[in-house]
């Protein structure tokens, strides 16, 4: 019960409030319930269960290999063809599953949303780290064909987590701008797949950033998804021929850095309207 | 007393998209202006929109104040689209109002469904964690109340079955069950035992008010049963188009309702039609009570039920008969009177008269009744009408009025009730009461 005096919490127009991020955390283990709900209903009623995650990457993997590596005969030094693509592919799908997820998730949602009071954020935050789980399983074929190549990392795989959080920044940062705008606009649930569709081409997934010509590097790292592939591909592959293109990586991260920033700024201003036009 | 809610000057504003129906528009406008209002939005989310004839501003909610004090159990009530809804998802932080200010004391917890967050492909036992987590309870929390919940809901058979393999019934007791066992200071339920059996809301009734009373916890309760409301509430907001008319002990609040949806019957008012030979009696006026006014048609069960009403007829031969009649919710026939069956004749005659029946220590049990009349002259049925409802509230009929509620029965009577140790002298003392020839 209550002792003091002091009303708590203030209900306003307009109000931001200044103990939401305290709420976030208060509200933690709803991200732990709602990312454990999507994990555990995802493969509920399907016979191969998690397998699921395992087969998509392997099977994308296969077809990448045929296509760029053998018929189109893409360079790609002296590194097994099959890890330099799933080494792009790990964080591609990460951030494809992710950024869809998270766009859609608020919808998928509105009972709740319309019904009872959290911080929103949860919601498309939880969609990440569903599809962050997904990425862990998919982690384990990399590791499993860098043992049937025999290919043994450098140190610089000690600064992969560096990487993974700036595709966790990208993925957050565009669910988040799209998740909000969906709650309004719902032409923003056709747009994410086409982002998703071409996204796939224009990163270099398939293929080394490399062979992209010199002129075009920079523009073509506007792109975020560019720099996080690379990063990964640098860190993992530790590829001696192919040095680190500095200028490219740091124009995606800050592009990441304002997609980020903005979307959660975008999200918490509109948030307080879900309610009523979900 | 302390006031944990204070509700200051709040309004809530909707905006209502009318259709422009009829008018030619070209696709290629309706994009354009879309991209430009589309861009605007995005650039300005909280800009004035340009007023236009296509948007209607709606009140849901319109200078609403009032306090609530600790322990209060507050019945908000009023017709569909009051703003009794609004109000509460204001008061639970899901929507922002307009203006105004609301101040609260303490954690809020709102049940404005049952089972909300609930997943179908989920066993009963991960939706009731998982429930608990939406709700706000940590997962501690949920463990220590985990058998409590279960037993609550009476679901321990189903516990790892898919929620979606539930009967209705069992899904809604679990949700409540969950929502039941918050710990909050301050608890906002919404028209959520309208579903359930009728022992079911007894239960949750009775753990909203041990909730209330034995705890000091606030209760907000929006229902449209009355009776419920009446059990429970201690206040009331009577809301009305998005206005807070009253805001009174819970009786008060309730009688002004159950008269403003009588007022509002009007149209189908039995009392305004003329007098034809078709028609030969009419009735120009009625009502319950002393007073000659249908202000309110709320009684007390065990008071008398005093009808009155004034007539015109053009029948000049025979006796009248009136029938009254009290039907419950479900139809059937609770109670007849008619001054037959007393002896009491009334000569027809051309006149208007005002004729008076009551009932001492009306004895039915708590609810809605509707109050019929049938007037018969020469063994024919001259007028067959539904003159309105009768509200009968439990008051303090029996002195423990509590039990009455876990063993309910249609009608109340006293009665006298002795207890003596057994032994030969004392079944003297009750020998009066003994069945005596043999």
């Amino acid at each position: 019960m209550i002792m003091n005096d002091e009303f708590n919490l203030i209900i306003e127009a307009g109000r931001t409030e200044k103990n939401y991020w305290k709420d976030l955390w208060r509200y933690r283990e709803l991200f732990y319930f709602l990312a454990w709900r999507d994990i555990i209903v995802r493969y509920k009623q399907t016979v191969i269960g998690i397998t699921w995650a395992l087969i998509r990457p392997v099977i994308t993997m296969i077809v990448f290999t045929i296509v760029f590596g053998k018929i189109a005969k893409l360079p790609s030094g002296n590194i097994p063809y099959p890890i330099l693509v799933f080494a792009a592919l790990l964080p591609w799908q990460f951030f494809a599953n992710a950024f869809s997820e998270a766009s859609n998730s608020l919808i998928g949602q509105a009972g709740m949303i319309s019904k009872i009071y959290f911080p929103r954020l949860v919601i498309p935050t939880s969609a990440v780290i569903v599809s962050f789980v997904d990425f862990l399983i998919s982690g384990v074929i990399l590791v499993a064909l860098m043992l049937w190549y025999g290919f043994v990392p450098s140190a610089r795989i000690m600064t992969l987590p560096l990487f993974i959080i700036l595709a966790f920044g990208a993925a957050m940062g565009a669910g988040l701008w799209i998740a909000a705008l969906n709650v309004k606009y719902r032409d923003f649930r056709y747009v994410v797949p086409f982002i998703v569709q071409f996204g796939l081409y224009i990163s270099p997934v398939g293929f080394s950033s490399s062979i992209v010509p010199e002129k075009w590097r920079l523009l073509y790292c506007l792109n975020p998804m560019v720099g996080v592939i690379d990063g990964f591909r640098w860190s993992i592959l530790s590829d001696t021929n192919t040095p680190f293109y500095w200028p490219g990586f740091a124009l995606s991260l800050g592009i990441v850095c304002l997609a980020l920033y903005s979307g959660i700024f975008y999200f918490r201003r509109t948030e307080k309207t879900f309610a009523d036009v979900i | 007393m302390s006031a944990v809610i204070k509700v200051e000057s709040l309004s809530k504003k909707y905006i209502i998209r009318h259709q422009t129906a009829g008018r030619y528009v070209a696709l290629r406008d309706v994009l354009t202006n879309g991209a430009i209002n589309l861009g605007r939005r995005i650039l300005h989310p909280f800009a004035e929109r340009p007023p236009d004839d296509q948007h209607e501003a709606f009140w849901a909610l319109k200078d609403v104040s009032f306090e609530i004090n600790q322990g209060d159990r507050v019945g908000i009530i009023g017709r569909n689209g009051a703003g009794k809804s609004t109000l509460l998802k204001i008061l639970s932080r899901i929507t922002e109002p307009t203006s105004g200010r609301v101040s609260i004391k303490g954690r809020v917890a709102s049940l404005l469904e049952v089972g909300t967050g609930f997943h179908p492909e989920l066993t009963g036992r991960e939706n009731i964690f998982l429930n608990g987590a939406v709700l706000g309870m940590s997962k501690a929390e949920i463990k220590r109340k985990f058998d409590e919940i279960v037993d609550f809901a009476e679901v321990e058979k189903f516990l790892d079955t898919p929620v979606k393999r539930y009967s209705s019934g069992m899904y809604v007791r679990l949700a409540f069950a969950v929502a039941a066992h918050l710990e909050p200071e301050i608890l906002v339920v919404d028209e959520v035992l309208a579903v359930g059996d009728a022992q079911f809301q007894k239960k949750c009734l009775g753990k909203m008010q041990d909730v209330s009373a034995k705890e000091g916890r606030t209760v907000l309760f929006v229902s449209h049963n009355i009776g419920a409301i009446n059990s429970l509430c201690n206040t009331g907001i009577l809301l009305q188009n998005g206005l807070c008319v009253k805001n009174d002990n819970i009786s008060s609040v309730l009688n002004m309702y159950m008269a403003g949806s009588d007022a509002n019957r009007t149209d189908t008012d039995p009392c305004r039609s003329e007098v034809t030979l078709s028609k030969p009696i009419v009735i120009r006026k009625w009502g319950v009570g002393t007073q000659r006014e249908p202000v309110s048609h709320i009684l007390d069960v065990g008071s008398d039920l005093n009808i009155w009403l004034i007539y015109e007829s053009i029948l000049e031969k025979g006796n009248l008969l009136f029938v009254f009649s009290l039907r419950d919710i479900y139809g059937n026939v609770v109670l007849v009177l008619h001054n037959g069956l007393e002896g009491y004749n009334i000569r027809a005659s051309k006149t208007t008269a005002y004729i008076n029946a009551m009932i001492k220590n009306i004895n039915l049990r708590p609810g809605s009744y509707k109050l019929g009349l049938e007037i018969w002259a020469d063994r024919e049925k001259k007028l067959d009408i539904e003159l309105g409802r009768i509200d009968m509230l439990y008051s303090s009929f029996f002195s423990g009025a509590e039990h009455f509620e876990n063993f309910p029965s249609m009608a109340l009577f006293r009665s006298e009730w002795s207890h003596n140790f057994y032994a030969e002298e004392n079944i003297k003392i009750s020998a009066d009461n003994m069945p005596k020839s043999h």
